[in-house]
């Protein structure tokens, strides 16, 4: 369902950094995992299309994302990949409806503050949201935020749902319930799921196929149910 | 008295129509340096900050070299559109936008700099085109402080003096602008004249300067 094969080389000042990353898997749990700095940043955004590798191949749910000898490349715009940032990144300036519905919106402007499609009113729902629809996300608890991201992400139906570090944010005892909720969402929505992270806790309890990433490499793999 | 109120109403009207253009040129340059990675970046960066450090009496004498009759731009819009741009009203628009963009570039760009950047990408996932990126997350992010810039603008293109008496001249009630007028009078021994002009002047620029203040602190607030 994904297979990534992808060569970049970052330069940052004296530093230079490779990324050579070569994995493919068939589950619909995939953690990458490995310390910060190791680059699994970088695969994801490679993969939404928000960084372009030098060189290589990426194919998600039998789409080719990309593929430099071939010359494809889609923008990130038509990848229909979910992607929820590490600190979230909802829109400051939108309500919690507003944010939701953003990417049902075409065009060149945000959703109605009032307006609520049939598809945002399911999320609100689902997720516990409606009672603070009308709120501004600085107005939301640390749980609350990770919801409307997740139903900003899930509310157009993407092919896979990107997590960069979706716990790190939270409190240990919010993440524990945040990790239990993906769980269980995961196994509701029958959604691809792929997620980095740095916490060994996520991997253990998320993972189907875990890869383990040092110095931008693919280091070892391991695979439960 | 009446005198003063042409002037300052053709100041308005020049201080309104170079800040309309500096405010889509400068947002558009604003936007372009802050999230642009192109060769030349800084050179067009300096090129377009030149304004602000050079004496306007020599920008005006640029804009004379080159909107004149028989200056290349000038020549061209006479002989294709019959238009004539010195000693007129729209001169004198150019010559305080040209004075003036410096500030709401510099207000658009830092306003730019300042939106976090995964918020953009944020809405590329989503599915939205690179203008409606712009339009629905950068820009109402970063309005106040183009707005801040746009107001410093108009404040400057009021008291526009240097470019404007060299491109537009000082005709009475065609292109006598109130810092103009304002020097005119002084000239003349008009004193009187002078300190209504001078009193309007001042009023006009703290009223612009307050609002500019009032929408400076809360930016940081938005984001």
């Amino acid at each position: 369902m994904i297979r990534v094969d992808i060569r970049k080389t970052l330069r940052a000042g004296q530093r230079c950094f490779q990324l050579d990353a070569q994995f493919a898997s068939d589950s619909k749990r995939v953690v990458i995992y490995g310390a910060s700095g190791a680059g699994k940043s970088q695969i994801l955004k490679a993969i939404a299309g928000l960084s372009q590798p030098d060189g290589g191949v990426i194919e998600l749910s039998g789409q080719r994302l990309f593929d430099s000898g071939a010359g494809i490349n889609l923008p990130a715009r038509k990848r229909r990949v979910g992607y929820l940032f590490q600190d979230y990144a909802l829109f400051p300036h939108l309500n919690v409806r507003q944010n939701i519905g953003f990417g049902l919106q075409r065009g060149w402007f945000n959703p109605a503050a009032r307006g609520e499609p049939a598809a945002v009113r399911y999320w609100l729902e689902a997720f516990g949201l409606a009672e603070v629809a009308h709120q501004m996300p600085d107005e939301l608890s640390g749980g609350q935020r990770q919801r409307v991201a997740l139903a900003r992400a899930l509310v157009a139906e993407p092919s896979a749902l990107l997590l960069d570090e979706p716990f790190a944010a939270l409190d240990p005892a919010l993440r524990v319930r945040m990790r239990e909720e993906l769980d269980s969402l995961q196994r509701r929505l029958d959604i691809p799921m792929l997620l980095i992270t740095h916490d060994p806790d996520d991997a253990a309890t998320f993972g189907g196929h875990v890869l383990t990433i040092a110095d931008g490499r693919v280091a070892g793999e391991d695979k439960h149910g | 008295m009446d005198a003063a109120l042409i002037a300052l109403g053709l100041s308005l009207k020049v201080a309104l129509w170079a800040t309309a253009i500096d405010l889509v040129l400068g947002v558009a340059f604003g936007y372009l340096l802050a999230r642009g990675r192109f060769p030349g970046r800084d050179m067009l960066d300096a090129l377009l900050t030149l304004p602000m450090v050079m004496p306007p009496t020599v920008l005006g004498y640029y804009l004379l070299v080159l909107i004149g009759r028989n200056g290349p731009l000038g020549a061209w819009l006479h002989s294709t559109f019959g238009i004539n741009l010195i000693f007129t009203w729209q001169g004198a628009v150019i010559a305080a936008a040209v004075v003036a963009f410096p500030l709401v570039l510099k207000g658009a760009r830092s306003a730019f700099e300042a939106v976090d950047l995964q918020l953009e990408q944020a809405a590329r996932v989503l599915g939205v085109s690179p203008i409606g990126v712009f339009l629905r997350v950068s820009l109402p992010l970063a309005w106040r402080g183009v707005l801040a810039g746009a107001l410093l603008a108009f404040a400057r293109s009021m008291g526009e003096f240097g470019a404007t008496l060299m491109v537009a001249g000082s005709i009475p009630g065609k292109t006598q602008t109130l810092s103009i007028a304002v020097y005119e009078a002084v000239q003349a021994g008009q004193d009187d004249t002078a300190n209504v002009l001078v009193l309007v002047t001042s009023i006009t620029c703290v009223l612009v300067l307050v609002a500019a203040t009032r929408l400076a602190p809360r930016r940081v607030e938005a984001a």
